[in-house]
C-alpha cells in the first residue's frame, strides 16, 4: 500500500517539482508562471497557486466547467480547450470562461410536438445562423456544431441528436457565435424531442407491468426470508447453471455482440 | 520529464516491446476466450491478500458519534471526528429562505428528488436545491458504463437482486435492494419518455451489455456518456419546472429543531463568504461520496467536490452510518499518461470484450469479476507477481487490450460506443483502437454511508437521503450500473417520501445548531485535537512551493 501511495503522491496532493527537469511559462490572465512541462492547464493553475471554486468540476472531460480560451505566442488564432484535458504549451496566454450567461426556456416536453417546430419556437435566433462555422472551431469536443444548427433549422431531429450527442454544454460555442445562438440549449431540446419519437421497447413496458402486478412478489418473499448461507448457495447455483460468470459462456455471448439468449 | 523520452504513438519506446507481445497473443486470446471466473472461495482469498480494504493500517474505530466503535478509513474518520466549522451560538440564525423541502446536492439523486417531490404536489417554489459547485457537477455526470435494469425476457428483478447480493458479499440491505431492482425498469421507461437516449440497435431495441458480476446483460448505456445523458435530461426538466436553485452554496451544517428533527441547513456562499439560513420541513441529503479524500493515497475517478460533506453533517445530526469500512477501487483507472492518472476507464471496455493482460501479453484474470475482485487481481499482478509495466513517473499498470473490441465487434465500434474514452486518449496522442491502454485500480466509490430504509428515510426525523451518500443497498461492494440506478431510484423515492412527510406539517418554530453541543463534548472527551475541522468542502492541490510562501493580508 505504501508503494502505491508514494507513486501517486503528485496526483493526490499536488505536484512535487523537485524532480522536474522541463519547464514552460504560461500566462494566466496575463501573469506569467513557470510550471512543469507536460501537465494539464488545470494542474498548472493549481501548481501556480490557484485553488478552484469555479473552473473545475469533474476533472475528466465530462462536465464542461473548465472551458478555457487561449492564444499562443506568435499565433493570431484564439483557441479553446478544457483545462483538465489539455497540456500546457510554452507561451500560452489563457483565461477560463467558467460560466455562460444563457437563458433556457421552460417547456413541457410532453406538450410539445415531437418534430422540429419547437426548436424555432423557443430558439428563433437559430435562423440568424450565418454559417460562419465559428462554433465548430470553438468546440473542445470537436463536434460539428454548425452542422447540427443547420439540421435544427431543417427540423432534422435525428441529425441534431447524432451530431450533438457528445456535447458537454461548456458554452464556448455560444460565447463565440456572432448570431448569439445558445447552441447547447437548442441541442438539448432537440435530443429530448428526438427521444420522444422513439417508443419505449415493449419488453420494458411488459416488465414494468409485471412488477406492478406483483408477479415477482412470491419469489422476492422467498429471497428475503433466506439466510445468508441459503442466498450464497442459490447464487452459486444460479451462476453455475446460467453461466453468466462462467468464462466460456460469457465470452461466447460477448463475442456474439448483444448477448441475447 | 516525458520530453526526454522518445514517444512512439503516445507511448515511451521502452513499452513498445510489451505492446508487441500483447499484439502477438491477441489472436490466441480471441480464440480461447478469457480465463475462467473465480469461485466464491477463490475471490475471498484474493481479496484478503490484495484488496486495499484488507491491508493493515488503513482504518480505525470511531471514537465519537452514533457509530462509535465501528471502523472507518482513517481519511473518513478524520472528518467524522472533527469539530464543526461553526460553533453553536456563533451565528445569528435568522431565516433567509423558508421552504418545504431543501435538497442538498445537484447530481442525479438530488435532481430526481426535486422532480418527484413536485410530482407529489409540492409547489416548485417550496423546493430549494442547493449545491456546492454547479448543478450537475457530480459523480453522476461522469458515469460512463451504464444503468442496470432487468427488463429483457431472459432476465428478472430477482436475478438482478441475486447478482447485486453476490457482488456485495451478501451484506446488502435486502429490502432496500429489492426497491432498487424493482424500480429499475420503471426508471428506464420514465427516462425514455422524457427523451433520454439510451443506445439502440438498428431495430430500435435497447442494446444491453454485460457488467462485472452480472449474470445477464442488462446494462443500458448512452454511448459512454450514460450519466451525462441522464443528468442533462433531468436537469433540463428541472430547469423547466422553476425550482429554487443555489449554486456554489454548500451546506456547512444541518439545522435541527428543539426535538432534534432536521429543520434546514446553514449554507455558505463560496464566492462572497456570506452565510444563509434555510429553514425547511424536510432535508434530502444527496451530496455524493468521498473519492477526493484519496483513501490510502489512491488517485480517484471522482469529481472535484466529492469530499464526504454530507456524511459529516448527517453524522453530527445523529444519523447512523453503515458499511463505511469498505471502499470501491475501480479496477481500471488510467495509469498512463500522467495527465489522466486515476481517471475512469469504464467497465464497458471489458463488457465489450477487452481483456486485462500483463506485460507478457497474458490474460491473468476473468475480465468481468466484481470490481473488488478484479482490482485485487490487478494489484497482485503489479505488486506481487510484478508482471507489470512501470511508467516514466513510477506508476505500475497492466494492459487493457482495447483493440480486441474492434476485432470482436467490427471496426468503428470504439468510436461509436466509447467516444469519450477514444477522445480522451486521442487528446494525449494514443489511439486505443490500435494500441492497448495502461490501467491500475483507482478510488471510485463510497460503498457505505447513511443508513436508510427503502424510501430514503433515516433514523433522524426530517432527514432523507439518496445516492452515494447512503449505505446498505450495495452492501460492501457495488456492481457496475447500480450507482446511476441507485441515484435515480432513491432520488425519486426520497423526493416522494419527503413530499409525503411535509404534507400538512408546519414549519419548524425554531432552528438551532444545538445538536452540535453534545457531539463536540464527545469529541473533547475523546481527546480529538481542536484544530481538526470539517466538512472539507474542497480538496487542495496547490503547488507546495507556493503554499510555503502564501500570506493572508486581505
Amino acid at each position: 500500500m505504501d508503494r502505491i501511495k508514494e507513486a501517486n503522491r503528485a496526483v493526490t496532493t499536488g505536484i512535487d517539482d523537485s524532480a522536474v527537469k522541463h519547464w514552460v511559462t504560461v500566462y494566466i490572465m496575463g501573469k506569467g508562471y513557470r510550471v512543469p512541462a507536460d501537465i494539464t492547464i488545470m494542474q498548472a493553475m493549481e501548481y501556480a497557486g490557484y485553488r478552484f471554486v469555479r473552473g473545475a468540476g469533474c476533472r475528466a472531460g465530462f462536465c464542461g466547467a473548465c472551458a478555457t480560451v487561449y492564444r499562443t505566442a506568435g499565433d493570431w488564432r484564439l483557441k479553446t480547450a478544457l483545462a483538465c484535458q489539455t497540456r500546457v504549451e510554452d507561451g500560452m496566454f489563457l483565461v477560463q470562461i467558467p460560466f455562460t450567461p444563457a437563458e433556457k426556456p421552460a417547456y413541457d416536453i410532453e406538450e410539445e410536438p415531437a418534430d422540429g417546430t419547437p426548436l424555432l419556437k423557443y430558439f428563433p435566433e437559430v435562423a440568424r445562423c450565418v454559417a460562419c462555422n465559428t462554433c465548430t472551431k470553438a468546440c473542445p469536443q470537436d463536434l460539428e456544431v454548425m452542422d447540427y444548427i443547420q439540421a435544427a433549422l431543417r427540423g432534422d431531429l435525428a441529425a441534431v441528436a447524432e451530431l450533438s450527442f457528445d456535447c458537454i454544454q461548456c458554452g464556448l460555442c455560444a460565447m463565440r457565435c456572432p448570431a448569439e445562438i445558445t447552441h447547447y440549449h437548442v441541442a438539448q431540446l432537440a435530443r429530448r424531442l428526438y427521444g420522444r419519437t422513439l417508443p419505449v421497447p415493449k419488453h420494458v413496458l411488459d416488465r414494468v407491468e409485471e412488477i406492478e402486478s406483483g408477479k415477482y412478489e412470491d419469489e422476492f418473499e422467498k429471497l428475503l426470508s433466506m439466510s445468508r448461507e441459503e442466498l450464497e448457495e442459490l447464487y452459486r447455483k444460479e451462476q453455475r447453471e446460467k453461466g453468466g460468470l462462467n468464462s466460456r459462456d460469457a465470452s461466447r455471448v460477448t463475442r456474439n455482440g448483444q448477448g441475447e439468449r | 520529464m516525458a520530453e526526454e523520452l522518445k514517444l512512439v504513438r503516445g507511448y515511451p519506446e521502452y513499452m513498445r516491446k510489451s505492446i508487441e507481445r500483447v499484439e502477438a497473443s491477441r489472436p490466441r486470446r480471441l480464440e480461447e476466450g478469457p480465463p475462467p471466473g473465480m469461485s466464491l472461495e477463490e475471490r475471498e482469498e484474493l481479496l484478503k491478500k490484495y484488496h486495499p480494504d484488507y491491508a493493515p493500517g488503513g482504518k480505525r474505530p470511531l471514537v465519537a458519534g452514533p457509530n462509535k466503535g465501528e471502523v472507518a478509513p482513517n481519511e473518513v474518520a478524520d472528518l467524522l471526528e472533527a469539530y464543526p466549522l461553526l460553533e453553536p451560538g456563533e451565528l445569528e440564525l435568522k431565516v433567509d429562505f423558508d421552504v418545504d423541502i431543501l435538497i442538498l446536492g445537484g447530481g442525479l439523486a438530488g435532481t430526481m428528488a426535486a422532480i418527484w417531490a413536485h410530482e407529489q404536489g409540492v409547489p416548485p417554489d417550496r423546493i430549494l436545491l442547493a449545491t456546492k459547485l454547479r448543478h450537475g457537477d457530480s459523480n453522476s455526470i461522469m458515469a460512463q458504463g451504464g444503468t442496470q435494469a432487468a427488463d429483457k425476457p431472459y432476465d428478472s428483478p430477482t436475478i438482478h437482486f441475486l447478482d447485486a447480493m453476490g457482488g456485495g458479499h451478501f451484506t446488502n440491505k435486502p429490502d432496500v435492494l429489492k426497491a432498487l431492482v424493482e424500480d429499475a425498469p420503471f426508471i428506464v421507461k420514465w427516462l425514455t419518455e422524457l427523451g433520454c437516449l439510451f443506445d439502440r440497435d438498428e431495430n430500435g431495441e435497447f442494446v444491453e451489455e454485460w457488467g462485472g458480476g452480472t449474470s445477464r446483460p442488462r446494462m443500458h448505456a448512452a454511448r459512454d456518456y450514460t450519466g451525462m445523458e441522464e443528468l442533462r435530461v433531468i436537469r433540463d426538466e428541472f430547469r423547466s419546472r422553476g425550482f429554487g436553485l443555489l449554486e456554489f452554496y454548500p451546506a456547512v451544517e444541518l439545522l435541527t429543531d428543539p426535538k432534534g428533527r432536521v429543520a434546514g441547513a446553514v449554507l455558505w456562499n463560496m464566492e462572497t463568504d456570506e452565510y444563509k439560513v434555510v429553514r425547511a420541513k424536510a432535508v434530502v441529503l444527496a451530496t455524493g461520496g468521498f473519492g477526493r479524500l484519496h483513501i490510502r493515497g489512491f488517485p480517484t475517478t471522482n469529481h472535484y467536490g466529492a469530499t464526504a460533506d454530507g456524511l459529516v453533517l448527517a453524522y453530527r445530526a445523529g444519523a447512523l452510518l453503515r458499511d463505511l469500512d469498505t471502499v470501491q477501487y475501480h479496477p481500471t483507472g488510467a495509469a498512463y499518461p500522467q495527465q489522466i492518472v486515476g481517471l475512469l476507464i469504464t467497465e464497458k471496455v471489458r463488457g465489450l470484450g477487452a481483456q486485462v493482460v500483463n506485460r507478457d501479453g497474458e490474460a491473468f484474470v476473468f475480465p468481468l469479476e466484481p470490481r473488488d475482485v478484479e482490482a485485487a487481481a490487478i494489484i497482485r499482478e503489479c505488486y506481487d507477481r510484478e508482471n507489470c509495466l512501470v511508467t516514466p513517473t513510477g506508476l505500475r499498470g497492466v494492459w487493457l487490450d482495447s483493440p480486441m473490441i474492434e476485432e470482436i465487434h467490427g471496426e468503428g465500434t470504439i468510436e461509436r460506443r466509447l467516444p469519450a474514452m477514444f477522445r480522451m486518449y486521442q487528446r494525449f496522442g494514443i489511439d486505443m483502437r490500435r494500441d492497448p491502454i495502461l490501467v491500475f485500480p483507482t478510488l471510485h466509490y463510497q460503498n457505505g454511508g447513511v443508513e436508510t430504509d427503502p424510501w430514503g428515510r433515516t433514523n433522524v426525523e426530517g432527514l432523507f437521503v439518496a445516492g452515494e451518500v447512503t449505505g446498505g443497498v450495495h452492501g460492501k461492494n457495488r456492481l457496475m450500473g447500480n450507482s446511476t440506478l441507485d441515484c435515480l431510484v432513491f432520488g425519486r423515492r426520497a423526493g416522494i417520501a419527503a413530499a409525503e412527510y411535509v404534507k400538512g406539517k408546519k414549519a419548524p418554530q425554531t432552528v438551532t445548531l444545538d445538536h452540535l453541543k453534545g457531539f463536540v463534548e464527545e469529541l473533547r472527551a475523546a481527546g480529538v485535537p481542536e484544530e481538526r475541522r470539517s466538512p472539507m468542502l474542497l480538496p487542495d492541490y496547490r503547488g507546495k512551493r507556493v503554499l510555503a510562501r502564501m500570506i493572508d493580508l486581505l
